[in-house]
């Protein structure tokens, strides 16, 4: 609105429409003071900052497609025979939660497309959140004062993956059957009440006629509602806490430097929304997904090969499989260790990562705000460790596709779960010490680069007949860039003893951090950057090559 | 486990400390924001022009497809199939309506980012960040608001309120415990019986026929269910998840195991089909070694060896029913399984 048309209008006594509506929320619920914070807040710019994005939208998408599906799901798991329109179950018993989804499948137009859309929005939203969570963790996003939110991400991507298994399960084919046995037998492993959790959840023996009817009302309502309350938690705090930046020219902890929401980021943003959304729908309409129809309704003795959950449960499958079967008889009890262990790590695995904010801050011991972001390579030992963790997880993905990989590269099942075996212990400590060098290779590369400049590719041949290759000095931004980072310190454990010769007693703790502060910032943890007098001496100096 | 014994001196001096400008002294100085550079569209009108067309383009794409969605979800018959290369058969209206919709969403979204990145300004701006933590004025008075609230109340002085109040806010949540009860039966012995008796006669699962042993020849692998559970019944899934049954016929020479070979039948045994992992079904034979192998997670068992496990996480063996002949020559299970089926739990001892 120009501000000709608004003098025009005030002076005949009126303001424009628009602003008389915000005058009236204005003054019911304080619009303005909101507005004037966030109306033009800044957003920094980095490809990596849309990941959480798509997550967000994939995440609404979801829960638009899903009341969509309510309207059609029958979850009941009363026996009805077929008599719809997919020819080859005509007949077939079912439960009213299979032959709906048929229903909506082949009867109710565009509601297949509605369901893949709703299958594909999850996949790629814990995909979605599992890269974010790369993201924030490889740059140390997660530091103060945004370990919460990183614990509220957490959540969410627990909360999705059994939000996603519960819904997956509701059509009751026989491949989400497979998964709900497996389940239940994992619960029957739990010592001590095992069996009367699965009594309580199943609502007496396998798999009785409650399950879906009770993973429903999970998967509708309680999951999605606290995930609901999470995701807004977590956009909350985003807006609190302003978006972390990488270091550069300008950019400093205490600033954020980027482009408005109002108009930029709104329609970046806002336009994002829609590209994810066109890309699922287009990716629903080209791809099956779930093709319930060829799997049939679920039965207790009937099952397909090549059973494989969703992908972001072949964790957890993968441990199962791998795992021996281990079982104690004592007493007239069992200890199943071959379930039971799996059931454990799968919690202990994903809790580490969760904690690791805290941990890290406990060893550096730094209670500062951070708002610039690392380069992977600047701290090597947190790369090195992430990397380790998803080196782990992804062995237990090819663990939880045993039979698919056997099958499809023509190996031996047992030589792919023996791989595995060893591989969830070999393979983390191998990929620890790989990237931590990888990480220290590429810090001194920048070294090399802020104190000897950029290789230009131009080769010069000297009076003496030697030739060389001709470096340039970056530019004070390039070189800016390079050193902003921080490094700490190792901490030590200090004199034990006082000046009146009384000894200190150094508790374990102290040791065990001293240990690991050593190992983070120490000699064999980072490469010191390059500092002034260095640059100094070299660039003053003669014959720099 | 506090910060307060690490030294100020290890923590890396503040990021901000050579935040001089062109600072002769430090060439690693912050130069501060790079000069904003014109992108095309800011110096040249035709420019802009074609963005601004670009951008209605787009805009137009999309509701041309949205017209294309509406149509296709009207004019397509909905069981049409047709053939896509290279995904093969598919659903006609399906394809059409994933992809009109995808570009219609898929426009409006490109659109508006090309709106945002060529014709919106793209002054780069910085905003100042505050400390989140509070001055220690106001935490000083939140702290003293605290404490005047906490007298008034009188909770730490009226320690018999206190603690009533704790035990009333502890024992409530029982009443909720309590409700959750009737969620289903307790396990008591359960999981511990099936529908298999003395007497019961072993029922092929394809043809419902009772089976007599020259059904079930070498080789071959046959799943039974007991006489009387009939796929109508009510509780069939629950009954069947616990009796499903396979049989195969091996050399009596060939079985290993003793206590095996005296529960067959002229070398027929019959075991559970239900996984002692988890409890998938079982359905992988292979007749030379008389292996047998789940699916699922890969449990491999030796039917000729008491059924006992020779790869992957099952941790015991699959459990075997007595069987027999009865007087009309139809194989009949002479007991119900000695130890429960399926998975292992807490109780199974």
């Amino acid at each position: 609105m120009s501000t000709t048309e608004t003098t025009e209008s005030r002076s005949r006594g009126k303001a424009p429409a628009g602003e008389r509506v915000a005058d009236w929320a204005d003054g019911r619920l304080g619009i303005y003071s909101l507005a004037k914070a966030n109306m033009r807040k800044i957003f920094p710019d980095h490809w990596s900052f849309m990941l959480g994005e798509v997550c967000l939208y994939s995440f609404i998408i979801i829960i638009l497609t899903g009341v969509y599906l309510t309207l059609f799901f029958h979850p009941s798991m009363n026996e009805v025979e077929y008599h719809g329109s997919y020819v080859p179950l005509q007949g077939t018993l079912m439960s009213e939660a299979f032959s709906s989804t048929l229903h909506i499948s082949f009867d109710v137009r565009g509601g297949l497309l509605v369901r893949q859309i709703h299958h594909w929005a999850a996949i790629i939203f814990l995909a979605g959140m599992f890269v974010h969570m790369m993201r924030v963790f490889f740059t140390g996003a997660f530091r103060k004062p945004r370990e919460i939110n990183w614990l509220f991400g957490f959540l969410l991507f627990v909360l999705g993956m059994f939000t996603g298994f519960t819904g997956y399960s509701l059509p009751d084919d026989l491949l989400s059957g497979t998964g709900v046995r497996f389940t239940q037998g994992a619960i029957l492993s739990v010592p001590i009440v095992g069996t009367y959790i699965s009594m309580f959840l199943f609502g007496g023996e396998f798999p009785g006629v409650d399950f879906v009817a009770r993973f429903y009302s999970i998967h509708i309502l309680l999951l999605p509602g606290i995930m609901l309350g999470l995701v807004v938690g977590h956009l909350i705090l985003v807006f609190y806490h302003k978006h972390t930046q990488f270091a550069g020219p300008g950019k400093t902890n205490n600033n954020v430097v980027g482009m408005p929401l109002l108009p930029v980021y709104m329609a970046k943003a806002g336009g994002f929304f829609f590209l994810v959304f066109g890309v699922i729908a287009a990716l629903a309409g080209i791809a099956s997904v779930n093709p319930i129809w060829a799997m049939g309704p679920y039965r207790p003795d009937h099952v397909s090969t090549g059973a494989q959950p969703d992908w972001y449960m072949g964790f957890a499958e993968g441990l199962v499989r791998a795992m021996p079967g281990w079982e104690i008889n004592f007493w007239g009890h069992t200890l199943v260790l071959g379930v039971f262990v799996p059931l454990v790590l799968f919690g202990l695995f994903l809790g580490v990562i969760a904690l690791y904010p805290f941990i890290e801050s406990w060893v550096t011991g730094d209670k500062r705000e951070h708002h610039l972001l690392d380069r992977p390579r600047n701290a090597p030992t947190r790369t090195a460790f992430g990397v380790a963790w998803v080196t782990g997880y992804m062995i237990m993905l090819i663990g939880g596709g045993n039979d698919i990989i056997a099958t499809h590269f023509h190996l031996s099942i047992n030589a792919v779960t023996w791989f595995v075996r060893i591989g969830f212990f070999a393979g983390p400590v191998l990929a620890f010490v790989i990237t931590k060098r990888i990480c220290l290779g590429l810090q001194r590369r920048d070294k090399d680069k802020v104190l000897h400049g950029r290789e230009s590719g131009i080769i010069k041949r000297l009076p003496h007949g030697e030739f060389i290759e001709v470096h340039e000095p970056l530019s004070q931004d390039a070189l800016h860039t390079l050193t902003a980072h921080e490094q700490y310190k190792p901490a030590e454990i200090g004199p034990t003893v006082d000046e009146n010769g009384v000894e200190r007693k150094v508790k374990g703790s102290e040791k065990l951090r001293a240990k690991l502060s050593k190992s983070y910032f120490g000699e064999e943890g980072q490469i010191p950057k390059p500092t002034v007098e260095e640059y100094k001496e070299i660039t003053s100096g003669h014959g720099h090559h | 486990m506090s910060s307060q014994d690490i030294p100020e001196e290890n923590l890396p001096a503040e990021q901000d400390a050579h935040v001089a400008v062109a600072d002769e002294k430090d060439p690693f100085a912050d130069p501060g924001l790079p000069p904003h550079e014109h992108r095309i569209q800011d110096i040249d009108e035709r420019a802009a022009k074609r963005s601004e067309r670009t951008v209605a383009l787009l805009f137009t794409v999309s509701m041309l497809a949205t017209i294309g969605f509406i149509a296709s979800f009207v004019a397509i018959p909905h069981d049409k199939s047709i053939f896509v290369f290279p995904i093969g058969h598919i659903n006609a209206m399906n394809f059409a309506l994933g992809l009109t919709l995808g570009a219609a969403l898929f426009c409006i979204g490109a659109g508006a980012v090309h709106w945002a990145r060529t014709l919106m300004s793209d002054h780069e701006v910085a905003d100042e960040r505050h400390p989140i933590a509070a001055e220690p004025e106001v935490r000083a008075k939140v702290m003293a608001d605290f404490k005047q609230g906490a007298k008034e109340s009188a909770l730490g002085r009226r320690k018999l309120i206190r603690n009533t109040m704790f035990g009333a806010l502890a024992l409530f949540p029982l009443s909720g415990v309590v409700l959750l009860r009737d969620l289903g039966p307790l396990p008591e012995t359960k999981l511990r019986h099936t529908l298999w008796r003395k007497g019961a006669l072993l029922v092929n699962m394809n043809t419902n026929e009772p089976l007599r042993p020259s059904d079930v020849a070498v080789g071959s692998l046959t799943f039974a269910k007991p006489e009387g559970l009939e796929e109508h019944d009510h509780d069939f899934q629950n009954e069947i998840a616990k009796a499903a049954l396979m049989i195969v016929r091996i050399q009596p020479d060939d079985i290993k195991d003793k206590r095996e070979l005296e529960w067959s039948h002229e070398g027929i045994v019959a075991y559970s089909k239900i996984c002692t992992h988890v409890g998938c079904p079982i359905s992988l034979y292979e007749q030379q070694t008389h292996h047998v192998l789940c699916p699922c997670h890969q449990s491999t068992f030796d039917l000729s060896d008491g059924a006992r496990v020779i790869f992957g996480p099952a941790g015991h063996a699959l459990p075997q029913l007595r069987i027999g002949v009865n007087d009309e020559g139809y194989l009949q299970a002479l007991g119900d399984f000695e130890e429960p089926v399926g998975p292992a739990f807490w109780e199974r001892g």
